[in-house]
């Protein structure tokens, strides 16, 4: 499944509106900077599997993120010529990869943004996903120089979260991501967390946010997010790990960690650093 | 006001532990001044909270908990939206409300009754919340409460105007859903080329009105 995807339409939660957005939006932003575009511009996101894309005219093209077994080099900026072809198999390890342009993937923006939001049909190339023979436009601009980066180091430990309270029961368990997830959620099965007790008022969930529903399986509320929800949460996961959750796949193993507030930001910190240095 | 840190990245304002029009009225006042916050990314209003999502790289916690605080004083005396009233053209029962009967006979009514008591309240809209443009409303009387479907419908179509528990509301999009549908409406809740994209806002009154029987 390919989606086109930017950083996403913050500030319609209030209408219940969640951001969407990349599900990886680091590698998203690498890529963009390596074929010299604002860091949000919009680009494909492809998840578990990629596809052929043929160029009409000259570009500069750069992929990130999961390694697709592509027939380019993944975190380096490539010419391409008239009728080349950029073809992306299935995700060798992680589930998504980017595919970037320069100048930008070039769709009508929904309130203020080209993020696909496949929920509600909203956004990207006619709120769906790219299907065969589609035809996309670029922008035109980019100020790409050629060169090869060292991708992010790659997450393979425990995710990090924080929370108010403590998060014991879920940092305990191992956690398997199920064939059901998807952009709104990520659903996870390991031993049922206890189910708190009371009624509790419908408010506000932010991304990466760890809800128990009565099943006492929790779920990642992720980038297409419902904006209130009523489940108790547990735990909610650091922002320099939402790429990490972006490159689950059904069926990997799940381990959570608990951070305070300050090591989180620290953590986005040295993340940021990363990603200014490839300007 | 109890504040909680929600994440790395926003801050949940618990106003009040339930319902009430009091917490209600802070948190219509609360959002627009909340939203206007310089690194404030996003802002989630519900019955009596209201969550901020705030870029980490701009703002800190304790920069948001500060200017949150204020602001709420000063939502306190902030004159309030005068409020509209919205009315909605609802096709009660039959194919567009395949629950009514059902929602009559749990309730002890005649499906008459329940469009009457359904169609002849005030609503409330405390939120916009879960899916684009989808209200959560208050008023809906009592003796139409009836619980929620045991096996949600995978699917619930648009303009669905439903009943789950104590609550009442419309689908503005078609959607899986477990509430028991009552009517329909074919009013757009949710547009996304309009300006605003959503029919209903926070704080508007809302009341059904009946339509003949089979016509939208």
């Amino acid at each position: 499944m390919t989606t086109v995807q930017d950083l996403g339409r913050p500030g319609y939660a209030h209408l219940g509106i969640s951001a969407s957005g990349a599900a990886d939006a680091l590698s998203l932003r690498a890529g963009n900077l390596l074929v010299g575009n604002a860091e949000g511009a919009a680009a494909l996101e492809m998840t578990l599997a990629g596809g052929t894309f043929e160029f009409e005219s000259g570009a500069v093209v750069a992929l990130t993120g999961a390694d697709f077994e592509a027939s380019l080099p993944m975190w380096t900026a490539v010419r391409v010529e008239p009728g080349d072809r950029v073809r992306c198999g299935h995700a060798r390890s992680g589930a998504r990869c980017y595919l970037c342009v320069n100048g930008g993937i070039d769709v009508p923006l929904v309130l203020g943004s080209a993020s696909t939001h496949l929920m509600t049909r909203l956004g990207g190339w006619e709120g769906r996903a790219l299907k065969r023979d589609d035809i996309l436009l670029t922008k035109l601009g980019g100020r790409p120089w050629l060169r090869q980066v060292s991708g992010p180091a790659p997450r393979s430990g425990a995710i990090r979260v924080t929370s108010p309270v403590d998060a014991a029961a879920v940092c305990q368990g191992v956690w398997e991501v199920q064939p059901d997830s998807d952009r709104m959620g990520l659903r996870l099965r390991g031993p049922a967390l206890d189910r708190h007790t009371g009624h509790m008022l419908t408010e506000g969930v932010p991304l990466g946010a760890i809800q128990v529903p009565p099943d006492g399986q929790p779920i990642i509320l992720f980038v297409e997010h419902q904006t209130t929800g009523g489940y108790p949460k547990i735990a909610n996961v650091i922002s320099a790990d939402f790429r990490a959750v972006g490159q689950l796949r059904p069926r990997d193993q799940v381990r959570f960690e608990q951070v305070s507030i300050d090591a989180a930001l620290s953590l986005l910190e040295a993340q940021e650093e990363w990603l200014h240095s490839l300007a | 006001m109890r504040v909680v840190d929600a994440s790395d990245r926003s801050l949940l304002l618990v106003l009040d532990d339930r319902i009430s029009l009091a917490a209600h009225r802070n948190v219509l006042r609360l959002t627009p001044l909340l939203q206007s916050v310089p690194g404030v990314t996003n802002v989630h209003p519900a019955y009596a909270s209201v969550l901020i999502d705030f870029d980490p790289r701009a703002i800190r916690h304790c920069d948001i908990e500060r200017a949150a605080a204020e602001l709420l004083a000063q939502a306190a005396c902030a004159p309030a939206a005068e409020p509209r009233t919205v009315e909605i053209p609802v096709a009660y029962g039959g194919e567009y409300g395949p629950d009514l009967e059902a929602v009559a006979a749990l309730t002890g009514h005649t499906p008459d009754e329940v469009v009457a008591l359904h169609s002849g309240a005030d609503y409330l809209v405390y939120f916009l919340g879960f899916s684009p443009g989808f209200p959560y409303l208050g008023g809906l009387p009592d003796s139409i409460a009836a619980p929620r479907l045991e096996t949600p419908r995978r699917r619930v179509p648009a303009g669905s105007v439903a009943i789950g528990g104590r609550q009442t509301g419309i689908y503005p999009m078609a959607s899986p859903g477990g509430w028991r549908i009552i009517g329909r409406t074919a009013l757009p809740l949710f547009d996304p080329a309009g300006d605003p994209p959503v029919l209903l806002r926070m704080g508007d009154h809302v009341r059904f009105m009946a339509l003949v029987r089979g016509s939208l």
